[in-house]
């Protein structure tokens, strides 16, 4: 009992050292081996050596896309049992819907039924959603961010190669326009289809025209990654208290500060507008550092 | 309303707002803030289980100004509050045992960020648990999905990366799938909220429109959390991405981020969509299946290993297994095993984590199990917490994991075939865990002759941890009765 394989093998296993490893593959000796009888499991093995990898990897990608080619149809077949688009006894067309283009107005101050759903009915979403963006760029930072020593200045210039003119033109002109957009676009989120998310895209995207015109270093001195995280962290830690707050008097039955004030007016839809700011800056901010890190590895 | 209905807003904004705050400061600090505002999220979770397990009640707590359908709302009673006191205390102790090996793994420049990711997820969690709104809990699945990626890669090294690309490709599938199943969801009822889209469900059984709309949803739901939570088909990130993470992390993303999922999983069968009607389509017949193979093949997997956090990884698969197949008898009792279960894992497997870590810290930061020989001798304390977290999910009696077992076995009688399938399935997968978990012990128990046997200095706040995860671990093992019941009534009034 004592040279019993099975209770050296379990003995193996106990004392930690895995007792599953494959057989060491002596894959030339196999092949040279000029046997003239061989056995079956080695011929398997030698066609095994030569064939194995490549057809898992065809019949890998075979199965992939017959299984996705399965779920792309049977979605296709849920979507032609449900309810036709824009007819008027469709599901959506309920009371909450009915409530947020008749009354949503009135409610929230909100000329923009939208501002309103996102930023007022539904704030608690918008507010996950914001701290989405700040997250992706925290870990966004934590990956891509190099060390400080790491780089030097005649590496950095590999990012700045000579810019051409006509881009240089073309970004004087059309930075300050777009930037104006954005911030149009932001501060009319509640009176006109726009808001934080959309304004603060078109920032972000006129940094970012900027930036590659010019060049990180005409950017760098402003947008440093200091600022960006200290707008950051204002932005996000009005909206938490502003929210806060008004889900605190909301849920309580208490009597809240904000009222919504003229519909139309720009300081009117009570939190809104400040809300749009915050959440345009969370954005800018956003797509810049997304930008700064993927080209050069810092702000 | 009383004050302390508010308190699951409260922790859901104050961990948030720390993740906000926590981006400013240094990685010592922002310890200390993690710290206090966990701590502070435990007090208020288990002062609201305490007044809840008083008087048993259901709470709806508006977001804002608007009563639903319209405005965003949470919904809580005993069910919930015990989950997040549970989430809190494990978050809170994973981290204090974990925090050396986070300052060893995590780059200093990192640190902070760490600390962040682990506010928002679990703000994420308490608001996956809290909610009752189908597209809040979408909005926070992403934070989660972003989260727990991130604190794989916080210890950047190739194997994490890997790893975290892995986990990121796999987790964006399922968050995919269950936005298009709320999207359906919105398409054929046109409402969000979990309540009013019940009632809606109940009338589209009834009426018999939109059948397959409805089979697609539950299909998409079940595979999305599936995914989300490594059930059998699905696993194959679950090894490499908890294996390969520092141990504070492994011991969250496998006792916590897993578990968010299904709860949000049971709360869409229970609240949504309806027992009855799951039972009736036979959505839970598939999980039952896959429940029953995650069991046997997570197990065998989980021998084959040699590293001993993917070892005890796999066997996260093994008892997720135990919980879907509680889900899959599609019966209460089966939904309340599994809950009692998710609180069993949830409290055993970061205890093996963290202990695990210790283990390996004690052995120079190697993890398999040729230079682990020996370990308990020099880390008593961990070996400890080995001992009793491995007997636990073994499953013997008077350790927590029994009583699970034992429920689950209860829950199937006069469940037909089903029943001999889980009484079968539920004896192999005990045999197969005691054979791996009975080998890592011998292993670090056993002593090489003559060998001069160095304590490993633990720090204070390892210790304290460890003893409390312990201590927990043991009172849930004597006194599980409890804490069924409040699962029970919690049950009841979901």
């Amino acid at each position: 009992m004592k040279n019993n394989r099975y209770i050296t093998a379990f003995k193996r296993f106990m004392d930690g050292e895995t007792s599953f490893e494959p057989k060491i593959k002596e894959t030339e000796a196999r092949r040279e081996s000029t046997h003239k009888e061989k056995s079956i499991s080695e011929r398997y093995a030698v066609w095994h050596d030569k064939n194995g990898y490549k057809l898992f990897k065809r019949a890998y990608v075979a199965i992939g896309c017959l299984i996705a080619g399965c779920i792309i149809a049977t979605l296709l077949l849920t979507v032609s049992y449900l309810p036709p688009y824009g007819e008027a006894g469709n599901p959506v067309n309920n009371e909450v819907t009915e409530r947020y283009i008749e009354k949503g107005m009135e409610e929230t101050g909100a000329v923009n039924i939208v501002a309103g759903v996102i930023l007022d009915y539904r704030a608690f979403d918008t507010f996950g959603e914001s701290c989405v963006l700040f997250v992706a760029a925290c870990s966004v930072m934590m990956l891509m961010k190099k060390d400080k020593k790491g780089k030097k200045e005649e590496e950095l210039q590999n990012y700045n190669p000579k810019r051409d003119p006509v881009i240089k033109q073309l970004a004087m002109v059309l930075v300050p326009f777009n930037l104006m957009l954005g911030i149009y676009v932001v501060f009319n989120g509640h009176l006109s289809p726009g808001g934080g998310f959309s304004g603060g895209a078109i920032m972000g995207a006129s940094l970012i025209l900027f930036s590659s015109a010019y060049g990180y270093r005409r950017v760098r001195p402003i947008f440093t990654e200091k600022l960006i995280k200290i707008v950051t962290f204002v932005s996000l830690t009005f909206y938490a208290v502003a929210k806060g707050y008004s889900f605190f008097t909301g849920a309580n039955h208490l009597h809240s500060i904000i009222n919504p004030g003229t519909p139309g007016r720009i300081m009117s839809a009570g939190i809104i507008l400040p809300l749009n700011i915050a959440v345009g800056f969370v954005v800018t901010m956003t797509m810049y550092s997304f930008y700064a890190l993927f080209t050069k590895e810092e702000i | 309303m009383p004050f302390i209905a508010n308190f699951p807003f409260f922790c859901i904004l104050i961990t948030m707002f720390g993740g906000i705050l926590t981006s400013m400061v240094n990685g010592k600090w922002a310890f200390r803030i993690n710290t206090v505002i966990i701590t502070a999220t435990l007090v208020l979770n288990g002062t609201l289980l305490m007044f809840l397990i008083k008087d048993p009640q259901y709470f709806t707590f508006m977001m804002g100004h608007y009563p639903a359908p319209w405005g965003n709302e949470i919904r809580f009673g005993p069910l919930e509050a015990l989950m997040g006191t549970v989430f809190s205390f494990v978050t809170l102790c994973s981290l204090i045992s974990g925090k050396d090996e986070v300052f060893h793994d995590v780059k200093p420049r990192n640190l902070h960020y760490f600390y962040i990711m682990i506010n928002l997820l679990l703000s994420s969690l308490f608001a996956l648990i809290y909610t009752n709104d189908l597209f809040t809990a979408y909005v926070f699945v992403e934070i989660n999905t972003i989260c727990a990626c991130a604190i794989v890669m916080a210890k950047e090294n190739g194997k994490t990366l890997a790893a975290t690309l892995r986990y990121l490709i796999m987790s964006l599938l399922g968050s995919g799938l269950f936005l298009l199943s709320i999207v359906l969801t919105y398409d054929i009822t046109g409402q969000l909220l979990m309540v009013p889209a019940h009632e809606a469900f109940q009338r589209i059984f009834a009426t018999g429109e939109y059948q397959i709309p409805l089979t697609i949803i539950l299909g998409l739901v079940c595979v999305a959390m599936a995914i989300k939570s490594a059930l059998f088909p699905f696993h194959t990130w679950l090894s490499h991405a908890h294996g390969s993470a520092t141990t504070a992390s492994s011991a969250i993303l496998s006792g916590l981020v897993l578990k968010g999922y299904i709860i949000m999983l049971i709360k869409i069968i229970v609240r949504v969509v309806g027992l009855e009607v799951v039972v009736q389509l036979k959505a839970v017949n598939i999980l039952f299946v896959m429940a029953v193979l995650a069991m046997i093949i997570g197990s065998l997997d989980a021998i084959k290993e040699n590293h001993i956090k993917r070892m005890i990884a796999f066997s996260s698969v093994a008892q997720m297994g135990y919980i879907y197949m509680g889900i899959g008898l599609g019966n209460m009792a089966g939904l309340i095993v599994a809950c009692f279960h998710i609180i069993v894992h949830a409290i055993t497997k970061p205890m093996l984590f963290s202990s695990a870590g210790g283990l390996a810290s004690a052995s120079g930061h190697k993890k398999d199990f040729a230079s682990l020989k020996g370990a308990a001798y020099r880390n008593p304390i961990a070996a400890a917490a080995f001992l009793i977290g491995s007997l636990s999910m073994i499953g013997i009696p008077f350790f927590a994991g029994f009583g699970a077992k034992y429920y689950l076995s209860m829950a199937a009688i006069g469940m037909g075939a089903k029943m001999w399938v889980v009484l079968f399935a539920l004896a192999v997968s005990t045999v197969l865990n005691a054979i791996y978990y009975i080998r890592v012990i011998s292993i670090i128990f056993s002593k090489t002759e003559g060998e001069v046997v160095e304590r490993h200095k633990n720090a204070p706040s390892y210790t304290f941890a460890m003893t409390v995860f312990i201590i927990v671990n043991v009172l849930l093992g004597l006194f599980y009765q409890p804490v069924m019941d409040v699962i029970t009534v919690g049950m009841g009034l979901l």
